[in-house]
């Protein structure tokens, strides 16, 4: 391997009570990559997501994150990752910009660069109008604009999107996934969970989980002449089928 | 610091916007101390009282009418017999019945002594003592003034005591009560209002975004502790110019000292507030299991009754709530005007709850879970 991983996971396996949600899962993700996390509902991408993040301890398996422990070193990891919830959680009853200086403020930045970065990216982000606006009164697809923007404020290596496009309109789809070419470009790694099978298609790897197992991994070209479908739509289909009989 | 500094003025933002909340915290002091002052009082007036006078005798006529001067009693219609006013007493429409039989004030000339039977509606145990007792210091009082009069009989040397009641003088109900009333004030806007937000963090998902951030632990609980704190220390404040302004209330003791126990005790009640939060995870949830927790304690404290006169397990019970010992240092500092010497006890014992329920805290409260 030539690149440097910034995610190493080996035999990861977290189980709540009787109930395994991940079973056995390897893998690993290079600095820079554009990496999706697809299965259906309960598949497990939120559970392993969350281990990968220090919210939650895994049972067993190996987890490094930017060469640090899960189980001893997850603040050191919590320093340089950002991450957005599948559940928007951000303060309804704060403004934009109150959102972004309080969160900004945790992760160490000054006031003054807080301000600059604040002008750049609501520009960049096309959110300029709204930076005095409450979170409670805009509408979705913004909300998880900022929301992203506040996971990447302070430069993280590593971003972790969990469904970060649910409930979205398809434009402003489109430019969320210019925002993680963009943060790609940059050098961020994003780890994205998804269940759209088009957006599969914008990631440079896919993993796909099926009952907390990894049963495909690799490009999705690969993916597309291994399963010999069309689409990753097609692909999709295919893992499920095998998976329910 | 700037951590804590950012969650302080968060909170202060997030206050401060709630158009229900706001309102509240500055109408809270002013009801609280205005009608719960007057309305929670152990003195007892207008006590109703019903008189059956078999004998029509200017005796009885007399103690008639000095339980009519009696500011404690309301005279309530005659009965001709028992039996009526009886009834009158099983409607709830009577408190007292007081039966004269024929031939009182005969027996009372002839052979120095005559009884008299008093009815007393015990429902409540604590007004029918408190009423017994001055039916029968005013029969007392009349006693004492009619056979020195009228009668040449020599009354035998008494020994007369005089009572002296120290740190209240005139035994003002509202002297004991408002600083109790104060205790709660403080006590619900520093306990309750911190456990709920942070339960609310929990049920809005934001924590997980704070859980995922390098915040230490302790930064984050400060961060939360402080806003209330403040809040609960200006609401003390308001509470104590109200209850000068318009109550006169005595403030004998240092004020300096009250809000450093003030800031003690709101360290020691919050902690206990996290906790519950910490394993809540609904703001019901962690509202009921506060209700009950405050009301044992409250109760226990000796808001009403003095712990003192409480069974013995239930003055041990009272050495790990944290209100009793509040409780007592409000009191003591405004009406006693002890000293911080005097109160070391109380700062002794606050403290050690204070660095137990810290460490406990620092356990229980994680940033991710298993």
């Amino acid at each position: 391997m030539l690149k440097k991983n910034v995610i190493e996971v080996k035999d990861l396996v977290k189980k709540f009570g009787d109930f395994v949600a991940n079973d056995h899962l390897t893998f690993s993700v290079q600095k820079g990559e554009i990496f999706g996390f697809l299965g259906a509902n309960g598949a497990g991408k939120t559970t392993a997501m969350k281990i990968l993040c220090g919210l939650l301890t895994p049972t067993s398996g190996e987890v490094y994150v930017n060469g640090y422990n899960v189980y001893t070193q997850s603040e050191l990891i919590k320093k340089n990752i950002g991450y957005m919830s599948q559940k928007f959680s951000l303060y309804d009853d704060l403004t934009t910009f109150e959102n972004i200086q309080f969160f900004a403020t945790i992760y160490g930045l000054s006031k003054k660069q807080i301000i600059e970065k604040t002008t750049i990216l609501l520009e960049e982000f096309k959110l300029y109008d709204i930076k005095n606006h409450l979170v409670g009164d805009i509408p979705l697809g913004w909300k998880q604009k900022i929301a992203f923007l506040i996971a990447t404020f302070h430069n993280p290596s590593v971003v972790f999107l969990d469904e970060p496009t649910g409930g979205v309109d398809p434009i402003t789809r489109r430019q969320f996934w210019e925002l993680i070419h963009r943060a790609a470009a940059s050098g961020t790694t994003l780890f994205v969970t998804t269940h759209y099978m088009d957006e599969a298609e914008y990631c440079d790897r896919v993993s796909i989980l099926s009952e907390g197992k990894l049963v495909a991994l690799g490009t999705p070209d690969d993916l597309k002449n291994q399963y010999k479908a069309p689409s990753m739509d097609e692909v999709f289909y295919k893992i499920a089928r095998n998976a329910d009989v | 610091m700037r951590t804590i500094l950012a969650i302080v003025r968060k909170e202060f933002l997030q206050v401060f916007r709630n158009r229900v909340m706001l309102p509240i915290l500055f109408v809270v002091p002013f009801v609280q101390l205005i009608i719960l002052v007057n309305a929670a009082t152990l003195e007892i007036k207008n006590i109703r009282i019903s008189f059956v006078d078999n004998d029509f005798s200017s005796t009885t006529r007399s103690i008639f009418n000095k339980f009519a001067y009696s500011p404690f009693f309301k005279i309530q219609p005659s009965f001709g017999s028992f039996k009526d006013a009886e009834i009158e007493m099983k409607k709830g429409k009577t408190d007292v019945i007081i039966t004269f039989p024929s031939n009182f004030e005969k027996k009372l000339k002839q052979e120095g002594k005559a009884e008299l039977q008093v009815n007393i509606n015990a429902i409540n145990g604590v007004v029918a003592g408190i009423s017994a007792a001055y039916v029968q210091s005013i029969i007392a009082s009349f006693l004492k003034e009619e056979m020195g009069k009228s009668y040449t009989t020599i009354l035998p040397v008494q020994i007369k005591v005089i009572t002296h009641h120290w740190f209240n003088p005139q035994l003002n109900y509202k002297n004991f009560m408002l600083p109790a009333i104060l205790a709660l004030l403080v006590t619900m806007i520093g306990m309750l209002l911190s456990t709920l937000n942070f339960v609310r963090e929990k049920e809005i998902g934001t924590i997980e975004q704070i859980n995922v951030t390098p915040i230490r632990k302790y930064q984050f609980i400060i961060g939360k502790f402080l806003p209330f704190l403040l809040l609960a220390l200006v609401e003390l404040s308001m509470g104590l110019i109200i209850g000068k302004l318009l109550y006169d209330i005595p403030m004998l003791g240092n004020l300096g000292n009250l809000f450093i126990f003030t800031i003690l005790y709101l360290i020691v009640v919050m902690s206990v507030g996290l906790l519950v939060a910490v394993s809540s995870r609904t703001q019901q949830q962690a509202l009921f299991v506060l209700f009950f927790l405050l009301l044992v304690s409250i109760m226990l404290s000796g808001i009403f009754t003095s712990v003192e006169t409480m069974p013995y397990w239930a003055q041990k019970l009272n050495l790990i709530n944290p209100i009793y010992y509040f409780m007592r240092v409000i009191r003591m500092i405004l009406l006693k005007g002890s000293s911080f010497l005097d109160l070391l006890p109380e700062f002794i014992s606050l403290c050690i709850f204070a660095v137990i329920l810290w460490q406990i805290l620092l356990v229980k409260y994680r940033k991710s879970t298993i």
